[in-house]
């Protein structure tokens, strides 16, 4: 059985099931057991200089870089054929709004990164997780970065169709999937690796406040209606304590003053 | 007609003597922690000055506060919701600790430690973030202490608009106050308001507005939201914190720390009763100037039998209505309207409010010269400028502020008579709108002072909110998240916890 030992088995087969695993089920843990320790952890109290523009830089940058993997990766390759956008097109648009925000994005953690490792208050304010993290991701930047010069070379498309496959096989359980993918350029592969390691270090790292910042709009523009909050620690909300208060005092005039709720 | 309580407080400047035992108390009981060392949910501010944090009052700078809108509708002056979430990344309102101040300790060791050495040994500074030296300290909790440093950077204090201030630089015009803050509490929070987790609240019972430790994420909207520039990031855990109102003592009856502390008696703790259906519209109102009269159309008559009914039928017990009625801050800002609230125009409706300093008369050198008006020494030739009250009290509207300076000048001048001459003297009661017996009262309760007099705080009806049994052997009152802190030592798969910062010991 170890014989024919496959390290793209591994890394394309088992890693993301193991490291989806560890992220979801670690997200949760924390999430339950832990919630004073789920926060973005920001420093821009202690120094606001680099970080305006490096944070911003940053952020925007690998969101698009994120969400672009995230619609790029998980669109089954009928839809694109249904829709008639060639394959080349795809791949075009991938490195021209890849390419801009992962630039954005390094440019931004580079800054962040100096930041943290040269700026005294920083530095010694930082967790060791704090650190490692800014490290790999902007390893993970660079090393997709550079990617881009294998992608240029093979610009029609088969590649990427071949990495689409295998993360949708991923996702719709079909084990196999790995073999799809065993022998692309080294640098792709690293990619991956590098982007597993990451998701599975997320419960463990400042990385959990990513699921605040997703929730946050929706939570502040959607499920609150005004700007205040007022929390009662009674058993029963107002209206119901004033139809029990009514039906106490005997009253049964439904037309009892209620204020505007 | 929707009735809350909250737990109000008056803060009375004419008698703070700017001795800070309330900022050491509450320091010493809530912000000694790492992480919040820089905060004090209490500090008290020499005035004029530009205060702490530096500039705080100037919301140009800082967005604090509410704005109105051409529709009349309210949004935080940093930005509606979408604006505030576009700033996540970077708040670009939010002050930096050095506008704070870096928090710092000495070498006190050495002064213990040191060898034989030519020169006594001194205690130098050091950084409390990073724990180097600093060589020059620019800035501390209360680098303005009595008029300290230069009139041209004091001056830069928001109070002075619309004031000719140049004169007050000079030696024999200068005046200056204290001036206590905390957190409002405000009945329309921006801090609430701005936090994209939800999670700051103001509580239904008493009015105190919370943080919620678990669910702050450390967006640091409220930061910049507030201001008063009462809420504090702690660089340490990575979530706000601000004021609590001393919850857990608030709760059993007993007044704030700092409260109970006060060698002046200048502060006040009782119940409020207010409209909550009142307060957009009151705090939406046009004009900056009617907002602190918004104010007290949102305050309802514990004695008007109306309320009373209404506040039963809504759930304030009991004993709550009953404080209402002998509440030192409905009598101080509501029956002889001395008090005022901290900054109006904001627009928070705080809940803090103020009684503004009486102060020596302009030209008493000049004998024979004191300006009098119709008897009274007129409250507008004080050394402090009667504008330079109204633009920290009532968004700048000079006749509130006199009202309450000749009520309480006419309170020394009946008590003057009363027990030198023997004389209840009516006709000063009358000239300022009040009785005898009014003044009388004002006098009890605003010059002595006693502590029963001071504090009316019914305690919290824990019994109607949460079962004994179920919380039984629970964790109590923590600073962090219920039985864990977040830094108990023990590893942790959790954030991990930065090693404690240890001073270095030097020796010469």
């Amino acid at each position: 059985m170890f014989g024919d030992f496959d390290f793209n088995f591994i890394l394309f087969g088992i890693m993301p099931y193991v490291a989806l695993t560890v992220f979801l089920v670690g997200s949760i843990a924390r999430y339950e057991r832990d919630p004073f320790t789920w926060k973005s952890a920001s420093s821009q109290l202690l120094r606001r200089k680099q970080l305006i523009w490096g944070s911003i830089l940053f952020h925007v940058g690998i969101l698009t870089v994120f969400f672009g993997h995230l619609v790029g990766l998980f669109t089954p390759v009928w839809v694109l054929d249904a829709l008639g956008i060639p394959y080349v097109l795809k791949q075009w648009m991938a490195v021209l709004i890849g390419g801009p925000a992962g630039i954005a994005a390094l440019i931004g953690s580079t800054m962040l990164l100096h930041r943290r490792l040269v700026d005294p208050r920083i530095r010694v304010t930082s967790t060791l997780p704090d650190i490692l993290i800014m490290v790999l991701i902007w390893l993970q930047l660079a090393i997709g970065l550079l990617t881009i010069t294998q992608t240029l070379q093979h610009m029609d498309g088969v590649e990427m169709v071949r990495f689409m496959n295998w993360s949708q096989s991923v996702v719709t359980w079909n084990i196999n999937a790995w073999v799809t993918v065993v022998d692309v350029h080294w640098l792709y592969k690293l990619h991956i690796f590098l982007g597993l390691i990451i998701t599975m270090l997320f419960p463990f790292t400042r990385l959990v406040h990513i699921w605040s910042g997703f929730a946050a709009p929706f939570r502040y523009l959607l499920t609150r209606p005004g700007y205040q909050i007022v929390r009662s620690r009674r058993r029963r909300p107002l209206e119901a304590r004033r139809r029990a208060f009514d039906k106490r005092q005997g009253k049964r005039d439904p037309s009892a003053p209620t204020a505007a709720e | 007609m929707r009735v809350r309580a909250q737990i109000g407080k008056v803060l009375n400047l004419d008698k703070c003597i700017g001795c800070h035992t309330c900022s050491v108390t509450c320091k010493n009981v809530w912000t000694t922690r790492e992480g919040v060392e820089y905060a004090w949910f209490n500090n008290v501010e020499t005035k004029p000055g530009t205060g702490y944090p530096t500039d705080w009052e100037n919301q140009k700078r800082w967005n604090g506060g509410w704005t109105r809108g051409a529709s009349g509708k309210l949004h935080p002056k940093q930005g509606a919701k979408w604006r505030i979430l576009a700033n996540i990344f970077a708040n670009p309102s939010m002050p930096e600790i050095d506008d704070y101040y870096e928090p710092f300790d000495f070498d006190y060791d050495h002064l213990k430690s040191a060898p034989e050495m030519d020169h006594f040994p001194t205690a130098r500074p050091r950084s409390k973030i990073t724990g180097e030296r600093m060589e020059k300290i620019e800035k501390g909790p209360n680098w303005e202490e009595i008029l300290g440093g230069e009139f041209s950077k004091r001056s830069k204090d928001y109070n002075f608009e619309a004031v000719q201030k140049e004169i007050y630089g000079e030696y024999e015009n200068t005046f200056m106050m204290y001036l206590p803050r905390l957190c409002e509490h405000c009945l329309n929070p921006t801090c609430t308001a701005s936090c994209p987790s939800g999670a700051i609240y103001k509580r239904e019972e008493d009015g105190i507005v919370l943080i919620d430790q678990e669910k702050c994420r450390g967006w640091r909207m409220c930061i910049s939201g507030c201001p008063y520039k009462k809420v504090y990031y702690n660089w340490d855990t990575g979530k706000s914190e601000k004021c609590t109102f001393c919850y857990p003592r608030i709760e059993s009856g007993q007044p704030t720390v700092c409260s109970e502390t006060c060698v002046g008696r200048i502060r006040y703790l009782g119940v409020i009763l207010y409209d909550a259906d009142k307060i957009e519209a009151a705090a939406s109102t046009e004009r900056e100037t009617d907002l602190y009269g918004a104010q007290l159309d949102v305050f309802l008559d514990p004695n008007d039998p109306e309320v009373i009914a209404a506040a039963r039928r809504d759930g304030v017990p009991e004993d709550w209505i009953e404080a209402a009625k002998i509440s030192p801050i409905w009598k101080m800002a509501m029956d002889w309207k001395v008090a005022f609230p901290l900054h109006p125009e904001y627009r928070t409706l705080p809940m803090v409010w103020y009684i503004p300093p009486l102060s020596p008369i302009q030209n008493a050198a000049e004998a024979g010269q004191i300006a009098m008006s119709d008897q009274m020494p007129d409250v507008r030739s004080l050394r402090i400028p009667v504008k330079y009250l109204a633009n920290m009290l009532t968004a700048g509207d000079e006749t509130p502020i006199v009202h309450a300076l000749e009520r309480m000048s006419a309170m020394r001048l009946y008590m003057r008579a009363l027990t030198v001459d023997g004389v209840r003297d009516e006709g000063i009661a009358a000239r300022v709108g009040l009785s005898g017996r009014m003044i009388e009262d004002m006098y009890k309760i605003m010059a002595i002072a006693d502590y029963e007099d001071r504090f009316a705080i019914p305690t919290a009806h824990r019994e109607q909110n949460e079962a004994g049994a179920d919380i039984r052997g629970g964790c109590g009152f923590t600073d962090g998240n219920g039985c864990s802190s977040g830094e108990t030592g023990k590893t942790s798969l959790f954030g991990g916890k930065k090693k404690p910062l240890a001073l270095p010991q030097e020796s010469f």
